[in-house]
């Protein structure tokens, strides 16, 4: 159970990598849905004996993360016309070279943290900080407002993962973190009704400058 | 009785969502404000009924910040009515109800004692607060919105994993877990300290976000400058503070499993920061009501620095939370009412503000004497009884670089007041009809009379409140 759930977290890491190197945002908001997928198994594979609220949280995840809100973004990306580049503040090498970085610290910081003995073994806790740093990476470095959320998206996944070692422990805790999902529902829907392209595409470069002193 | 304060205001929003004129829908902010704190007076006198269930009790720290909470809101309730007659004709409609919707909500955050149900309750302000600050409609304000709703949300969900950090702290050895404050205090000792330090950083920085501590307070001077007066108020006298509720639970928690040390040089870093960014961006600002928002990070900073020192510190600190809220009232309002006169909020075209709104002038530049700590008035001895504790702790280099950052700010935000308040007001100005009005200065009036009281001596209720929660804090179980 052990290797198969360490195989899809690794494929977590690799995605999160790739969401930092793509330029085109359609093919990013597709990986954040298939690594919503992947979280839909996660809980299934943590556990041993189906309980209702781990059913539940998997399905929510895959419905949530791989459906509803990849879609919406589509629809935000279509109805406010948003050009389909990423546009990072820095390149994509450096950004994939950061995300490798911040992953590598993750697997130091996480050997650091004692466990306890069911969760031996498993990649959990680093993959968990390392979707975090990886989303936090893509939220400071993208200029548009859906760029950024996507990368908020991530880091919510990474947060996802982390609940997984406490879903028996406190069940309706962990089922907080769905709130987030709201968050970035708004965010979304923000942008098709304001039509922000970009998170400060209403003020010109220059007004920019004067509003950071 | 939790429930009641927590609901009433809720419904009340809900009224407001329905009832159909402009004009009469603002009066029910001072109606549910006169409920609310003659609720908040009854609890805190009745300690018999600060328990009303598992998951809400109103423990001594959340007394305090009720208390500012609900006296704030009742200030800015009367104000805001004023201030809307003088807004644009737009509906107020969305205005109001998330304007009271935003007290039952921070409400829930004093009385909450479960980590879980905190998170969701601050998680819940950003919330309403965001139509609040997009009230204007201008690019501006969307561009302040945006900033604010990614900035804290992403602090809330750092909040969240801090949380399941300390869950996992239990979880890891092996003792039952729980949430509710209770329950970690009695645990503290025996948590995975690995776990609770990482869990402590998290939720400094998470929740930190949302008081506004630097580098994480970038949303804060756009949103406190966007937002209307009132609604910047609330948000710095208030909505601050309840994220500080936040940080000093999971301080209290840390001195509790005896990790003060590590704690508090973390606490004193961040204020330190906090202050050295305020006085950095305050020192030549021109738009006043963004050097207001940098004198919130600042005061941030000296909370943070306050609890930080701990020990002596204690008292000031805690008292520097009402004397901040109350002086922070004080000059959003009249900077609110000199916006009004000039429809500016840059020193290029605010002049000679005593002379063409006399009452609210002086009351900028009174509260502007007040909130950078000169006697007679209350932060004064707020901010002494801080950096008395850092002499009496033997912390004399965070005392003085203390001192020193108040001196920056009190000339960077000196300039830019005196520019405001002195000189000739432009000749196009000087005719329009803003006048101050009974609504938009009696309850500036009053605020500023409770600094000056507070700077005169502490009345006992409040001293005794102050003094509680200090023993709560210091209690080890």
């Amino acid at each position: 159970m052990t290797n198969l759930l360490n195989t899809v977290l690794v494929i977590i890491l690799m995605m999160n990598l790739f969401a930092l190197g793509t330029s085109r945002i359609l093919a990013v908001i597709r990986i954040v849905a298939m690594q919503g997928v992947l979280l839909g198994i996660i809980p299934l594979l943590v556990h041993k004996h189906m309980t209702i609220p781990i059913m539940l949280m998997a399905v929510a995840a895959v419905v949530i993360k791989a459906i509803v809100i990849p879609a919406i973004m589509v629809r935000a990306l279509r109805d406010a016309r948003i050009k389909r580049e990423v546009e990072p503040l820095i390149g994509f090498l450096p950004s994939i070279i950061l995300g490798a970085v911040a992953t590598a610290f993750a697997l130091l910081f996480a050997g650091q943290l004692p466990l306890e003995s069911s969760h031996y073994g498993s990649l959990l806790v680093p993959t968990s900080i390392a979707t975090v740093l990886a989303g936090f990476i893509l939220l400071v470095t993208r200029h548009k407002a859906i760029s950024q959320v996507i990368g908020y998206l991530v880091l919510e996944n990474g947060i996802f993962i982390f609940g997984m070692l406490l879903i028996e422990a406190m069940p309706l805790v962990v089922e907080l973190g769905v709130l987030l999902d709201l968050f970035v529902a708004i965010f979304v829907i923000g942008i098709i009704i304001n039509h922000i392209n970009q998170a400060f595409s209403s003020l010109d470069t220059r007004r920019l400058i004067s509003l950071k002193e | 009785m939790a429930f009641a304060m927590i609901l009433f205001p809720l419904i009340m929003a809900v009224i407001a969502a329905a009832v159909p004129s402009n004009r009469l829908r603002p009066w029910l902010l001072p109606v549910t404000a006169i409920a609310h704190l003659g609720m908040t007076v009854l609890v805190l006198a009745r300690p018999d009924l600060t328990v009303s269930a598992a998951w809400l009790v109103l423990d001594p720290l959340g007394r305090i910040i009720l208390l500012v909470v609900s006296t704030l809101f009742f200030f800015c309730s009367f104000y805001t009515v004023g201030y809307l007659r003088h807004s644009h004709k737009r509906s107020n409609r969305v205005f109001c109800a998330c304007f009271i919707a935003f007290l039952g909500i921070m409400s829930l955050v004093t009385w909450s004692h479960h980590l879980g149900i905190m998170w969701v309750a601050i998680e819940a302000t950003t919330l309403v607060t965001a139509p609040l600050i997009y009230f204007e409609h201008t690019p501006r304000s969307i561009e302040a919105t945006w900033k604010y709703m990614v900035v804290c949300s992403v602090g809330i969900a750092l909040g969240l994993l801090g949380t399941y950090f300390l869950a996992y702290a239990s979880l890891h050895v092996g003792i039952e877990s729980t949430l509710t404050f209770e329950g970690i205090l009695q645990q503290a000792p025996q948590l995975s300290k690995p776990w609770l330090h990482a869990a402590f950083v998290l939720l400094l920085v998470g929740y930190g976000t949302k008081m506004g501590l630097a580098p994480m307070h970038t949303w804060l001077p756009e949103a406190h400058s966007e937002a209307p007066s009132p609604v910047s108020a609330m948000l710095s006298g208030a909505l601050l503070t309840c994220a500080f509720l936040a940080i000093l639970r999971i301080y209290h928690i840390c001195l509790a499993a005896g990790e003060g040390v590590f704690v508090s040089r973390l606490l004193l870093l961040m204020g330190l920061f906090s202050m050295v960014v305020a006085g950095v961006f305050m020192v030549g600002q021109r738009d006043f009501k963004r050097m207001l928002a940098y004198s919130s990070v600042e005061h941030m900073g000296i909370l943070a620095l306050g609890i930080g020192i701990g020990g002596p510190a204690l008292f000031g600190t805690l008292l520097h939370v009402v004397t901040h809220g109350a002086t922070k009232g004080v000059l959003f309002l009249s900077a609110g009412n000199i916006y009004h006169a000039y429809g500016s909020k840059s020193t290029d075209q605010v002049h000679g503000a005593i002379r063409r709104l006399p009452l609210s002038g002086a009351l900028f530049l009174a509260g502007f004497l007040a909130i950078t700590g000169s006697p007679p008035f209350g932060p004064f001895i707020s901010e002494f009884a801080i950096l008395n504790g850092a002499f009496d702790t033997g912390r004399f280099i965070t005392g003085g670089l203390f001192l020193f950052l108040l001196l920056v700010v009190f000339i960077g935000m000196g300039t830019t007041v005196l520019k405001v308040v002195q000189g000739r007001a432009p000749a196009e100005v000087r005719n329009t009809p803003y006048r101050d009005g009974l609504l938009t200065a009696a309850p500036v009036v009053i605020m500023m009379g409770l600094v000056l009281l507070l700077g005169l001596y502490i009345p006992a209720p409040l001293a005794a409140l102050l003094n509680d929660a200090v023993r709560f804090l210091e209690v080890r179980p």
